[in-house]
């Protein structure tokens, strides 16, 4: 059973913490998730401890806890992001051969990554923005992006110079083909499935206002209500 | 008496490796990097070396102290570009040092499958990406893979916690990473740990890496740094 869509129209945007907090609510009780560098790494501090998720982190550890602070940085237990954090019990270890061999082999339950844009077939692009300045790092984006049973972006709809990160193809260099199943932005969250591009809810919009301004800033502009 | 030799120095440890040679690097950022035996290697002056490691060195210590001398020729990484990179950043802009991005997953897999004798691999990671540009591909069952080859080296210099006299390994937490795979990969595996005990002080179902990969140890003082972040 789907609900319709929710417009919230009492409110603006979402800020990014709220967006994390509306991922952490939607993360299925007892999944192994993997959080993006960069603003993904925040749904971790809104998941409960009800909720029984599992933090994969692909340097090599099920179980990863909190960022670790004052003694408790181990200069050897680190998050992908190279960030010092701390073990939860029943945490484990193991090499980066099994750690991605769990990511491909589509042991983990979801992924959660930032991207420069996302196609309507679900598309990602979040790894190179192919300006010729631009250094490519790649890290394990690729492997996130093929390998969780449902991958999930974080991001803001519109970019810093106006344009629509939502989009018929994307432009910048291409992580994976069809992978991302749902896209949370602060003004909209949309499912990307058979049915085409549905939107679950909109913050501070209403469903035609979003259409009109994907429409205007390039984006892709085919989307449904949920029924 | 164990083939592993146990030697007293990183010089040491490090003396053979030639001009031109690939060195498979452990450590993710600063996590499990064998500074002490890079900083050996920056002594004896090979250079012309292809490095394989995760990133492309941190400020000015292990593998950037490597870079910033101008031993390496070409570096083979996932993620290159972190916010204290500024060693290697410098030499990419200047076109001083070339360098091959190979998906994080594919790098580890890649490595293990030449320590696996493995001849290549059908992947699922990288398909109509650009890094994927060139490659045999093929569809089994419906998904789309490319072909991978292994990777190995002439050497591995990696870091684990403690060994054995006999050459058995184990590691500290994350910092294992990519120590155990670039073991089996590389015709001579040297190791820098914090500690040596005797042949059978290890508990054998804690082993983690075994002996039969491990060419050459030794121990130094354990040490430390903290990177600035991944961008």
């Amino acid at each position: 059973m789907t609900s319709p869509t929710v417009e919230h129209l009492d409110r603006g945007p979402l800020h990014m913490d709220e967006l994390a907090r509306l991922i952490a609510r939607d993360i299925p009780t007892g999944s192994f998730v993997n959080l993006g560098i960069g603003q993904p790494t925040k749904i971790a501090d809104h998941l409960t401890q009800e909720q029984g998720v599992v933090l994969h982190t692909e340097n090599g550890m099920l179980g990863m806890g909190r960022k670790a602070e004052g003694d408790d940085i181990d200069p050897d237990l680190t998050n992908a992001g190279k960030v010092p954090v701390t073990e939860t019990p029943g945490c484990s270890y193991f090499h980066h051969g099994d750690s991605f061999a769990m990511m491909r082999g589509g042991h983990l339950d979801v992924c959660v990554l930032g991207a420069f844009q996302v196609s309507a077939t679900g598309d990602l692009a979040n790894w190179h923005t192919g300006q010729p300045d631009d250094i490519p790092a790649v890290g394990g984006a690729m492997d996130l992006a093929i390998g969780a049973k449902d991958v999930y972006v974080m991001m803001t709809l519109f970019a810093k110079d106006g344009s629509a990160k939502l989009v018929d193809r994307c432009t910048m260099p291409l992580t994976g083909l069809a992978c991302v199943s749902r896209v949370y932005t602060d003004v909209a969250v949309f499912d990307l499935g058979p049915d085409g591009v549905v939107v679950r809810q909109t913050f501070g919009i209403t469903l035609d206002g979003l259409r009109d301004r994907l429409r205007s800033t390039g984006g892709h502009t085919v989307v449904l209500a949920r029924t | 008496m164990s083939r592993t030799r146990i030697l007293d120095t990183s010089d040491e440890a490090v003396a053979d490796i030639q001009d031109g040679a690939t060195v498979l690097v452990g450590g993710f950022g600063l996590a499990g990097m064998p500074f002490d035996l890079l900083e050996a290697l920056v002594r004896q002056g090979a250079s012309d070396l292809t490095i394989v490691s995760n990133n492309a060195g941190n400020g000015e210590v292990g593998l950037a102290a490597l870079l910033k001398a101008r031993r390496v020729r070409k570096v083979i990484c996932s993620f290159p570009r972190q916010s204290d990179s500024y060693v290697f950043d410098a030499l990419y802009r200047a076109g001083q040092i070339e360098l091959e991005v190979v998906p994080q997953g594919n790098l580890a897999e890649r490595i293990r499958a030449a320590g696996a004798g493995i001849g290549a691999f059908y992947c699922p990671t990288g398909v109509g990406t650009p890094l994927a540009e060139g490659k045999e591909t093929r569809t089994i069952e419906g998904r789309h893979y490319v072909l991978e080859h292994p990777i190995s080296g002439d050497y591995s210099l990696i870091s684990a916690h403690r060994a054995d006299e006999m050459g058995n390994l184990v590691y500290r937490k994350t910092a294992r990473n990519f120590g155990p795979i670039m073991a089996s990969a590389a015709t001579t595996t040297i190791v820098q740990v914090s500690d040596v005990v005797a042949t059978g002080g290890i508990d054998p179902e804690t082993v983690v890496t075994p002996s039969i990969y491990v060419d050459r140890i030794v121990r130094v003082e354990a040490r430390h740094h903290i990177v600035g972040g991944a961008r």
